[in-house]
């Protein structure tokens, strides 16, 4: 009983504010162009759909390359950096700098550089996402029981053996928690880029699509636009929560 | 077996482990390493399995016992199986490391199970397992390679004490049935004086050799009541009152 009311509580939490916001609106008679309500907001997702739609693709798109890309970055520097301590102290400094910097700060040279503006998009998004899956992963692998590291040069085992026997499976639970961190952050540097890149880059995200209808005081299709947004980026949080228990399901059944 | 030669080890931070020390170790002994805790035993361990170099003296194998991968078992503190892995699938480990095939391995680690009675145990995960249990699969990893010396690292301190009267009971069957080389460190007098045939008293700071007693307890089945253990507890007892520095 209590379990459902757990699993119902964010629902009807939404479906109240929701109805605040409209009985509000209503009310104070506020117009459309400053706040819309829920209804509007639905209504323009109506109308725009056909122009919602393929953006929210291509945004998601950007920030699904990049999460893929920042995985792969993100494991193997942190697999360098378990290997060999002094690639370790010569990344580990220029990984934080890169990580410190904020992308918004960096986006438009990316852009000048990088001529083709997908690609530009997803380097923005990858630089944003890959720290918390090298921090994490990096943190796993360091952790593995020193008895099993003993165990595995007992039996003469090899380096790939022990990385891929060993270390890698390890490092699977912290690897998993830094990747449903980037997945959330490969989202925001993927706005942060398209923001940046506005017109002269992809001009086909949400993003870009947001700053349009801003441009033009639609506001209820920037809610529209907004509200994909969030939706994406609970249902990317949700999708990693599912791959992080279907992967740990092994070790943590009794 | 191994003969141990003056060997002492210093660590960087300076601390001095162990001096001194001179042991030979015969094929078939089961020895006991007892002392408290800080006289080196878990350090004298991992010199004999190599996982560290002494810093002089020499460890020197009798011919043809030079050890290579899979010869030596090692069971420590801790179980530390493999969280994601069966029972079978830990124990298979140091065969797979050999490049063993799992149909290969299939019938010894059926009978390595078998041996630590876990036979039914053979697909749990180790978060379905007990503490003594864990332990049991740690030893059957151990045993599966068939190695010449098995070195044991307090492998039953941190279990309570009826898992841990089982397990002695059990090891000290298995040494006597397959005639293996243990060395087993302990800070138990009781347990050393239980399960051992030959006990190296040690004493800290630096960690030294200080005694070296052959235990004559009768095999049986009041083996922990029995005149000769009490008389062997006795005497490690005033050992240490001896040498231990006040």
């Amino acid at each position: 009983m209590n379990r459902l009311l757990e699993r119902l509580a964010p629902f009807a939490f939404g479906v109240l504010a929701l109805g605040l916001w409209q009985g509000s609106v209503w009310a104070l008679a506020v117009p459309a162009y400053v706040v819309p309500g829920p209804i509007a907001i639905f209504n323009a997702y109506l109308s725009d759909y056909a122009i919602l739609n393929p953006a929210l693709l291509s945004t998601l798109t950007v920030t699904i390359t990049a999460l893929l890309a920042a995985t792969l970055l993100g494991v193997f520097l942190a697999v360098a950096m378990a290997a060999s301590a002094l690639f370790r102290a010569a990344i580990q400094p220029w990984a934080v700098i890169l990580q410190v910097t904020p992308v918004v700060a960096i986006a438009p040279l990316i852009i000048i550089w990088v001529n083709q503006p997908f690609v530009a998009l997803v380097v923005c998004a990858t630089i944003v996402a890959f720290f918390p899956i090298l921090s994490n992963t990096a943190a796993g692998l360091a952790a593995t029981p020193p008895e099993l590291l003993d165990l595995f040069r007992l039996n003469g085992a090899t380096r790939w053996q022990t990385l891929f026997l060993l270390r890698l499976p390890s490092a699977l639970p912290n690897f998993l928690t830094g990747l449903r961190i980037s997945g959330t952050l490969a989202l925001v540097g993927a706005v942060v880029a398209e923001f940046v890149a506005g017109s002269g880059g992809f001009a086909s995200g949400l993003a870009y699509r947001i700053i349009e209808a801003s441009y033009r005081l639609e506001i209820p299709r920037m809610f529209a636009a907004l509200v994909l947004l969030g939706v994406s980026g609970i249902v990317i949080y949700a999708a990693l929560g599912f791959l992080e228990h279907f992967l740990l399901r092994k070790r943590n059944a009794a | 077996m191994v003969s141990l030669r003056a060997v002492s080890k210093q660590f960087p931070s300076g601390t001095r482990a162990l001096e001194d020390i001179n042991a030979d170790i015969e094929t078939g002994e089961f020895v006991a390493l007892l002392g408290p805790s800080g006289c080196g035993k878990s350090t004298l361990l991992r010199l004999l399995a190599g996982l560290e170099a002494p810093s002089t003296g020499q460890i020197a194998w009798d011919a043809g016992h030079k050890p290579g991968p899979g010869d030596i078992g090692y069971v420590f503190q801790d179980a530390t199986l493999l969280p994601w892995a069966t029972a079978a699938e830990n124990v298979y480990l140091p065969l797979r490391l050999r490049g063993q095939s799992r149909a290969q391995a299939a019938a010894l680690i059926g009978t390595t199970l078998a041996r630590v009675g876990l036979a039914e145990f053979a697909g749990a995960r180790p978060k379905a397992l007990s503490g003594g249990m864990k332990m049991r699969v740690s030893i059957a990893r151990a045993l599966v390679s068939n190695p010449m010396l098995l070195l044991m690292d307090e492998p039953f301190a941190a279990l309570d004490e009826f898992t841990r009267h089982r397990l002695q009971e059990d090891l000290h069957l298995l040494w006597r049935e397959t005639g293996k080389t243990i060395i087993f460190v302990t800070h138990s007098i009781y347990e050393a004086s239980f399960l051992a045939s030959r006990i190296l008293v040690m004493s800290p700071r630096p960690g030294r050799i200080a005694a070296d007693i052959r235990a004559s307890v009768p095999e049986g089945p009041n083996r922990r009541e029995c005149a000769e253990y009490i008389a062997l507890v006795h005497q490690i007892t005033e050992t240490f009152r001896q040498v231990m520095p006040a």
